[in-house]
């Protein structure tokens, strides 16, 4: 399991990376979102993935048992941190689109102000 | 309680700023009385560190390695004070008049949440809240950079959101990759548990994507291209907040995260720190000759410096590190107060294009020489603070037989005047262009403008005067840096650390 979501946050790294590149900002975007739930699918996969146990310690029991908790919980909060700063990102690109009628950084402005 | 306050009295006045009627005055009146809390807050902090010792706070409670940790050691105190200086002459700054358009979008509180995602980051103790506090002062960051209209400054804001969040990508990757090696977050647990654990490919792995995720956020060499590209656009408080602030929170989280974790001085990942900081600054310095725009100039010598403010962490000594400090507490005020300057241009002529400037030291005489004072200060002519700053740095590469670096760094001095007396004699001394001598003698500066200008160039004259005790004080923060067996027992109690060095 944990190969299968190294390969997968290997994949959604290589091709945000790769949208990222590019001038369009839509696809900027796309590639926003995509590194960041791969990072998040990097911390389930580095802190250990745990099947069908749960996050709470019954005392007797060792501690193998148990989920861990905390990457959840990171998780659970870098995604909410994406989400916000994915839509902000969407709004800033309509934005743009609305007062230069493109999405192609290249053609948005001259470089200087 | 005292600790928290740096982060909950921004808080409280971005939330009384949204609920008061939207006077602009009042606003103004608030924001500006919320900033001067912090500033008294930050004193206080900064008192009790010097007496007592690391401070900290267990916030809510939780004990240390499982709750999170607010800290405050001699280097957070005196980041937490000039955030607060800073953010003093940016509230105070707005007096002097805001675009009521941004006024009416939000732009003083936005000021408070930028403040308090810096006073964050600053003081927490652990690495995931670090990466949170990133998060905050960034969105705060977002929102200031695209409150604006322009073509130029619309671009410029997409490209500043686009590279900041690769970085922090790039922060959550290593994090999470660290949580998975080492099972805590706290930051001392971590310096604690993890030089134990740690195995060689993974550890330069790890310091690898730190140095990135922290060099993009303070603009080192081949990372930085987003910063000259923005930061020219927005309105010169805007600006004079970013510059001042936000790549000395990447400086200051690289310093921390790797005094702590990456304890072995001749690791590898220091000696690319060490070729990229000096890259850095010819780089920038470079750049800088080669703009025609004041901010423009500003916005390369900020990168250039940046070199400076790393080179002690690469070279690893108290003295090196002391004197970096030293370096980043003189540049934040400097930067600050030139991008503030360079709002005079933009009341009086619209532009900050030295082309279209000059003939200012003819009409106010008074103003062009009090300009003249951070600009020698940048460039490091003595007596000023950027010299005492610049000997800090290289007084310890001479002692450390780093000769090529000393060079490099003395060069690159030479070339930070040559750009200040540039853009003195381009914006000031020259005569008026002839097309904008009409409208030149419109507007004399009032006092707003000057005010926080004229506070923050008292305070680079009180750094020069002070420069003995304020340099004794970043040796001992250095010092306190370096030593992190302190630092760990400060905060998970008496413990014998795990991993001693």
């Amino acid at each position: 399991m944990e190969l299968l979501l190294a390969v997968v946050a290997g994949v959604l790294y290589a091709a945000g990376l790769y949208l990222m590149l590019r001038r369009r900002l839509a696809q900027r975007i796309i590639g926003l979102s995509l590194l960041s739930n791969r990072s998040n699918i990097l911390i389930l996969s580095a802190a250990g993935v745990t099947r069908a146990k749960p996050p709470l310690i019954t005392e007797g029991l060792p501690l193998e048992q148990f989920a861990d908790p905390v990457p959840q919980s990171l998780i659970l909060t870098a995604i909410v941190i994406g989400f916000g700063v994915l839509a902000f990102a969407l709004v800033l690109a309509h934005r743009v689109h609305q007062s230069t009628g493109s999405d192609d950084i290249d053609t948005i402005g001259p470089d200087r102000a | 309680m005292l600790l928290a306050l740096p982060i909950l009295l921004p808080l409280l006045t971005a939330i009384v700023l949204h609920l008061l009627p939207q006077r602009s005055r009042l606003l103004r009146l608030v924001a500006f009385a919320g900033s001067l809390l912090v500033l008294g807050t930050a004193a206080s902090i900064f008192a009790r560190v010097q007496q007592a010792g690391i401070l900290v706070l267990q916030v809510g409670s939780w004990p240390a390695p499982f709750g999170i940790t607010l800290v405050a050691d001699l280097f957070s105190a005196l980041m937490i004070a000039m955030v607060s200086v800073i953010g003093v002459a940016v509230t105070g700054s707005s007096f002097a008049g805001v675009d009521p358009r941004r006024e009416a979008l939000g732009y003083h509180s936005l000021i408070q949440v930028v403040l308090m995602g810096v006073a964050g980051a600053f003081l927490t103790g652990d690495i995931f809240n670090l990466y949170v506090w990133f998060e905050v002062l960034l969105i705060g960051s977002f929102v200031l950079m695209s409150l604006h209209r322009t073509r130029a400054q619309l671009r410029a804001a997409f490209t500043y959101v686009g590279l900041n969040l690769l970085a922090s990508a790039f922060l959550l990757t290593a994090i999470g990759l660290l949580y998975g090696q080492a099972g805590t977050l706290n930051l001392a647990d971590l310096a604690r548990a993890w030089p134990g654990r740690r195995t060689p490919g993974l550890d330069a792995a790890l310091s690898m994507l730190f140095l990135t995720a922290f060099g993009i956020k303070a603009g080192l060499f081949p990372l930085f291209f987003w910063l000259p590209a923005s930061y020219h656009t927005p309105p010169a408080a805007v600006g004079a907040l970013l510059a001042g602030l936000l790549t000395k929170v990447g400086v200051y989280a690289m310093i921390r995260v790797f005094t702590l974790l990456f304890p072995d001085p001749h690791a590898s990942v220091y000696r690319v720190l060490l070729v990229l900081s000096a890259i850095t600054m010819v780089v920038g310095l470079i750049g800088a000759l080669a703009q025609r725009d004041f901010r423009r100039v500003l916005s390369f010598n900020l990168v250039g410096h940046i070199g400076f403010t790393t080179i002690g962490l690469a070279l690893w000594s108290p003295a090196a590190l002391g004197g970096s400090i030293l370096y980043v507490l003189h540049h934040m005020l400097v930067i600050s107060t030139l991008f503030l300057v360079s709002g005079l241009f933009l009341r009086q002529r619209r532009t900050t294009d030295l082309n279209a400037l000059g003939g200012l030291y003819r009409s106010q005489p008074a103003v062009a020489c009090l300009a003249l004072i951070p600009l020698l200060s940048l460039a490091g002519v003595p007596p000023l603070s950027g010299f005492v700053a610049k000997v800090g740095v290289i007084t310890p590469m001479l002692g450390g037989g780093q000769y090529l670096l000393a060079a490099v760094a003395l060069c690159v001095s030479l070339l930070t005047v040559l750009s200040m007396a540039r853009l003195w004699e381009e914006a000031f001394w020259k005569p008026a262009p002839v097309a904008s001598s009409a409208s030149a003698l419109h507007s004399r500066l009032a006092l707003p403008i000057l005010a926080p200008i004229v506070f923050l160039v008292g305070l680079t004259l009180a750094l020069t005067v002070f420069a003995g005790p304020v340099s004794s004080v970043t040796m001992r923060a250095a010092g306190q840096l370096l030593d992190r067996n302190t630092y760990i027992r400060a905060i998970l109690g008496e413990e014998v650390p795990r991993a001693a060095r």
